[in-house]
């Protein structure tokens, strides 16, 4: 192994650039250097090192920052260019997507479609570039924080004399040696909190050496936070559905498995009051007409008992009565039901009066179920009435004949014949909303329209997610990562006596402005100088 | 030996990430397809009621083939292939297929006329709470499913059917 011996007696791996015990310069190109790079503590980064097998090859592709960079400026724009037009699922599903976005925006929809822009966020090679930068965290994190981990660990107290000289922060005191007090200093340390090393009256001072893992943290936080967008891919982590609920009605709550059953007794739409509500809002409603003030969906959760297949009459216990309002979910056994919509007064039912044209008397009412409607609808005294057909959306098709375009009642149409003492063959009538229409010459008698009832409907979103708390975890690892990177400081003083002379040097890996202030309050009374600042000083030279 | 060891390490840690970034794409792909049947699984069972108030549970025509249909009477491509189904069942019921046909919800008095009008023969069944529907992740309609004699889905077909197109697929699951 190309190992590198130092003359100070510690093998350091090959790529070391300084001593990991002694800080001595490797590195010939560095040793013309007037400072050192301090980086990763001059230790060999792995993954620069070896370079033969195709392993070696992907590894190190993922251990550049500069790639996981690139990574990330990609991942960037391919996001943003996501959010100029819709995503698929926001278009209407009734449309190809290529027709739907070309006759909305033209080629550039056109281009969008085919550069896949329009599933951006499920695509292969978005997740592909995302996984990406997962990898490329994980492997830049490991090639770093080892070495730097033995670095710092194999650190010796004496440090060679080139490794202090070229510290940003330098400086040596002459003469009055004998004055200086190396006990002060130690004690001036130890009260701001350093821990103190001490081998052939040289000195390390050092603290806050934890912060050089906050980076590290944080790397750890973002890929638990990364297995925890994967964990929605597994089946039972995550459900996102949509329940439409008629009042009265009772349906299998999607996501479930058929487990959980709703039924819906009442949706409520409330508004504020002008008269009831706090004088407070007045203004407001006075110019913005009707606010809401609740939507609300009375309903009761219901549990399957026993194993029942599809169509079977379920057996149903009810589990619970529950009012889902806007923020007060329906929670149980980590399902989560949300109002999301409503539709009002969508129709119901129809009342229509059979009566006689002439004398407009009434001969009975009958009520139209229109989601079930009966064949025959008896009245008294010989009066009855037929539905021959029935249209709940009804429009005319292409040869003028009338036919449904769904099976919802948005606009239902009747064919009815009225069977009545004075026409016991019947009478055909065509009945939609607002006209009639007597296909056959003119009736005796007619339906006439007596009333509707409607039903709310209402909107919930089912939701489960038990990947939450993962990507809390990770969020929260993410956190502390940052505060122990950015509130901590990792500061080391060397100070070395040598005949004659106190050398004295410092570095941390930030804030160079709070190390020389607490330089200078170690070192005061002391007789040592203050370390010059070299990075200023060539600073000045070259100004 | 410790290089050795180095390329052990390596490969180990790229192997773990790329199955992760495999598994997410492979279950990511796949997740608009698992929302749709799997083919040559076994076929959901359910019980459904046709329109003479007969039950009809799937598993019990285990040994017959099974031409599986989902409708509405305002569709008009199920309309239109509904007498194909009609006429090709007088031929394949006494060979061992079985047409169910699966209306998705609408009311009685709506199926039954469209049974009137176009003179069905084989069972028709309502599934009032859409349950066999979203067993069989139906969307679009028609939607016809193959089922062979052991209860196997082998086919899944969306999109109206010619006469021919049904004999064809009769003929495929007669046992």
């Amino acid at each position: 192994m190309n190992e590198v011996k130092c003359e100070c007696g510690h093998v350091n791996p090959h790529g070391t650039v300084l001593c990991e015990a002694c800080g001595r310069v490797l590195d010939e190109k560095e040793k013309d250097r007037k400072l050192v790079d301090m980086r990763y503590e001059g230790s060999a980064r792995r993954s620069q090192t070896y370079d033969k097998t195709i392993v070696d090859k992907i590894w190190n592709f993922f251990s550049s920052v500069k790639v996981g960079i690139w990574l990330i400026v990609i991942t960037l724009i391919a996001s943003a260019l996501g959010t100029i037009l819709p995503q698929e699922m926001y278009i209407p599903p009734n449309i190809p997507p290529e027709q739907y976005y070309l006759d909305e925006y033209g080629t550039f929809g056109k281009l969008y479609v085919e550069f896949g822009f329009h599933n951006l966020y499920g695509s292969w090679w978005y997740l592909i570039l995302v996984a990406s930068i997962g990898i490329s965290l994980v492997i830049c994190s490991l090639d770093r924080v080892i070495p730097l981990y033995r670095a710092l660990k194999a650190q010796k107290v004496s440090r060679h004399e080139g490794f202090l000289k070229r510290q940003r922060l330098f400086g040596i005191s002459t003469g009055a040696n004998s004055n200086i007090d190396l006990e002060q200093i130690k004690i001036n340390l130890r009260d701001k909190r350093y821990s103190i090393r001490e081998e052939d009256g040289n000195l390390l001072a050092e603290k806050g050496r934890f912060s050089r893992w906050g980076p590290y943290v944080n790397h750890i936080g973002l890929i638990i936070f990364l297995l925890g967008a994967m964990l929605r891919f597994v089946p039972g982590m995550y459900v996102d559905k949509v329940l439409w609920i008629r009042e009265g009605e009772t349906k299998a709550i999607p996501g479930t498995n058929g487990q959980y059953y709703l039924s819906s007794d009442k949706f409520i739409l409330e508004v504020y009051d002008k008269e009831k509500d706090k004088e407070v809002f007045s203004d407001a409603l006075g110019k913005m007409g009707a606010v809401a003030k609740n939507y609300q969906s009375n309903v009761t959760l219901l549990e399957r008992e026993g194993d029942a297949i599809p169509g079977e009459e379920p057996n149903l216990k009810k589990v619970k009565d529950y009012s889902i309002k806007v923020n007060e979910p329906l929670k149980y056994d980590n399902y989560a039901l949300y109002q999301v919509d409503y539709k009002l007064d969508e129709l119901d039912k129809m009342h229509f009066n059979l009566i006689n044209k002439k004398s407009e008397e009434s001969f009975g009412e009958i009520e139209i179920d229109l989601y079930n409607p009966k064949l025959k609808y008896e009245l008294n005294k010989g009066y009855s009435v037929q539905l021959m057909n029935y249209f709940p959306d009804f429009e005319f098709d292409e040869n003028g004949d009338p036919v449904t375009k769904s099976p919802v009642p948005n606009n239902p149409a009747f064919i009815f014949k009225m069977f009545t003492p004075d026409n016991p063959e019947g009478e055909v009538s065509f009945v939609a909303i607002q006209q009639t229409v007597e296909p056959f010459g003119d009736n005796e008698y007619k339906m006439a329209f007596a009333g509707i009832e409607t039903k709310n409907v209402s909107a919930l979103t089912v939701r489960k997610d038990l990947t939450l708390w993962v990507i809390g975890l990770g969020g929260a690892i993410f956190m502390i990562g940052v505060i122990q990177g950015a509130y901590w400081n990792h500061r080391r003083i060397w100070i070395q006596p040598k005949s004659g002379e106190v050398w004295i040097a410092g570095h941390t890996n930030k804030n160079w402005h709070g190390l020389k202030r607490e330089i200078n309050m170690v070192i005061k009374d002391t007789g040592i100088h203050e370390p010059i600042d070299q990075t200023q000083e060539q600073e000045k030279k070259i100004s | 030996m410790k290089k050795k060891q180095r390329l052990v390490i390596r490969t180990a840690i790229l192997i773990i990430l790329g199955a992760a970034l495999a598994y997410s794409l492979y279950a990511n792909l796949t997740k608009e397809k698992s929302e749709v049947l799997k083919l040559n699984a076994e076929a959901p069972d359910f019980v459904l009621t046709d329109m003479n108030g007969q039950k009809h549970k799937l598993s019990d025509y285990r040994g017959q083939g099974v031409f599986l249909n989902f409708w509405g009477t305002w569709c008009k491509p199920c309309e239109k292939e509904m007498p194909y189904m009609a006429d090709q069942y007088k031929v394949y019921k006494d060979q061992g297929v079985q047409i169910l046909a699966v209306n998705v919800g609408e009311s009685e008095f709506a199926v039954q006329s469209f049974i009137d009008k176009h003179n069905l023969n084989f069972p028709v069944l309502i599934d009032a709470k859409d349950e066999v529907q979203s067993a069989y992740q139906v969307n679009p309609l028609p939607v016809t499913f193959l089922i062979d004699k052991e209860g196997k889905v082998v086919e899944s077909i969306t999109g109206s059917l010619t006469e021919e197109g049904v004999q064809k697929l009769m003929e495929r699951i007669k046992p």
